[in-house]
């Protein structure tokens, strides 16, 4: 047995944009124990409600994430809706489908990027970020921002999209489609990449459920979950169905967040075609008085928003719980074992988000 | 540009951001704005970079890094503050761990506003900053020739700088 060495990983290293901090415990060259330590992004904006009115609220909840803010900007949009008991017209939701997808790909784009990087493969970490940049210009043209959107609001969406701009959205994406192809296929069957991926950080299906991953972190160990399959927003109407992967490797989960990608365009092309006319909102009147539970698929995973007020126009409490919250328990189970070197790739392989994990 | 003779090399810390500024900063890097192609390179080591760029606010828990970053620069050196949080806190000026901008713990030269700062906008703070890194590095040439005289100017000269950009 080797001697017990412990090495700081984090806050500020070149791996990850955002300070997270492992303390990794090493034998030689393996890991044996790892305890995370956060809190250097924590805000607490959850503490914010009693400040910001329930509507500005939607703003602040948006800004718990810079890549998943338009899911963000649902889920409180809609938590709040569930507690006061409206109901947002068809074309709404369809519209929020349609750009929470659009950030699906966004995010699994940038993940990509990431992963890439992180095995040292900086040219095609170039590449993904660089088709990336398309669908950020499809946001700016329907939204107007880039990453933060506040498109979403307490009983609809702030602004349409006419039958032209869908048009070019699902146009512009499935001309994507080979480009995508092209990149993706390097994942999946370049022999270098493999080798840093297949078999690494393996997460059985039974560890999966007991530690309760979310999002491709569960799908990958085949576990079949998705919120999207509740049918929220427009996904009753589009036929979905997840993607599944049994090996719980570090290749099964890109490869899901992969297939994921090319699922997200045809669930829009579908929804171009099927979006009803109509109006985008109804007006709000009224304060919140009761409380609300709601569940999300964001490109990490499940996320949970609680909504409770109280008749006065601040709200009591909102709670949100965010997927790599829920798979940082995977993570140390993962990187038990693992080799130093490979500690790069496994945090980045459930796609961490420390600004949603603290908020 | 004209004056961009010299290669910044850059580092990034995401203080208590929301994400949006970072990627916004990583996205700079990437073919679209690529910075690259001036030579600016992104380093993960504070003893490297010319430029620190700060993203999101300062709290209890994250100033002891920020500071010991800025410490560990090499002078001249020139602080970027990028996003809302970054200058002042912004959306999340209120929350109770939030000590406020940037500048609450070490000096900014090139405020760079916006929720989220646009790329455009964040290599516009890049060049500004060089500007005051080449103030910054006349300055010190100056004072290492005539150590009483030069100093008090220069130092004048990057405030107004900064306060200009606020
Ligand atoms: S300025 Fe806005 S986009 Fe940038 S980190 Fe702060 S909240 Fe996020």
């Amino acid at each position: 047995m080797g001697k017990r060495t412990i090495i700081p990983f984090g806050p500020q290293h070149p791996v990850l944009p955002e300070p997270i901090h492992l303390d990794l415990v090493l034998e030689d060259e393996v890991v044996v124990d790892v305890i995370p330590s956060i809190g250097y992004i924590h805000r607490g904006l959850e503490k914010l409600v009693e400040k910001k009115e329930y509507t500005e609220m939607v703003y602040v909840i948006e800004r718990i994430c810079g890549i998943c803010s338009f899911g963000h900007g649902w889920g409180a949009s809609a938590s709040i809706e569930g507690a006061m008991g409206i109901e947002v017209p068809e074309r709404a939701e369809y519209l929020r489908t349609i750009w929470h997808e659009l950030s699906r790909i966004h995010s699994h784009l940038l993940w990509l990027g990431l992963l890439a990087d992180g095995f040292g493969f900086e040219s095609l970490f170039m590449h993904c970020w660089r088709i990336r940049e398309h669908v950020l210009d499809l946001f700016e043209k329907t939204t107007g921002g880039r990453v933060i959107f506040s498109v979403c609001k307490v009983g609809g969406v702030r602004k349409d999209i006419d039958a032209a701009t869908l048009k070019e959205i699902s146009d512009t994406l499935n001309a994507l489609k080979p480009e995508i192809k092209k990149l993706t296929d390097v994942f999946l069957e370049d022999a270098s990449v493999k080798n840093r991926t297949v078999g690494v950080g393996v997460l059985t299906k039974e560890d999966a459920i007991e530690l309760g991953a979310v999002g491709p972190v569960a799908r990958g160990s085949g576990v079949y979950q998705d919120i999207r399959l509740t049918g929220n927003g427009a996904y009753h109407e589009l036929g979905f169905e997840p993607m599944i992967e049994e090996a719980g490797d570090c290749y099964a989960r890109t490869k899901v967040r992969i297939r994921e990608l090319f699922q997200s365009i045809e669930l829009i092309t579908k929804a171009v075609e099927l979006i009803p006319e109509g109006p985008i909102d109804v007006p709000v009147k009224g304060n919140v008085d009761g409380e609300f539970v709601l569940r999300l698929e964001q490109p990490r995973g499940e996320a949970y928003y609680y909504a409770k007020g109280a008749g006065t126009k601040f709200l009591e409490r909102m709670r949100v719980r965010t997927p790599t919250n829920q798979n940082i328990p995977s993570l140390v189970k993962m990187l038990k074992g693992c080799d130093l070197a490979d500690v790069p790739i496994l945090v980045l392989t459930i796609d961490p988000c420390i600004s949603c994990t603290e908020r | 540009m004209s004056y961009v003779t010299k290669s910044p090399w850059v580092i990034h810390y995401d203080g208590s951001s929301c994400n949006g500024c970072d990627i916004e900063v990583l996205a700079c890097l990437t073919p679209m704005y690529d910075v690259e192609r001036f030579g600016i390179i992104n380093t993960g080591n504070p003893k490297h970079a010319d430029i620190f760029l700060v993203t999101g606010s300062v709290n209890e828990q994250n100033k002891a890094v920020v500071k010991q970053i800025y410490d560990q620069m090499p002078e001249p050196k020139v602080v970027v503050a990028i996003g809302i949080c970054a200058n002042n806190g912004g959306i999340f000026r209120e929350c109770y761990n939030i000590m406020g901008g940037v500048d609450t713990v070490i000096p900014v030269d090139v405020y760079v506003p916006g929720c989220a700062a646009r790329p455009e906008a964040i290599i516009d703070g890049v060049v500004k900053g060089l500007g005051v890194l080449a103030e910054k590095r006349a300055a010190m040439d100056n004072k290492s020739a005539a150590p009483a005289a030069a100093e008090p100017k220069a130092e004048e000269n990057t405030e107004t700088e900064g306060k200009e950009e606020a």
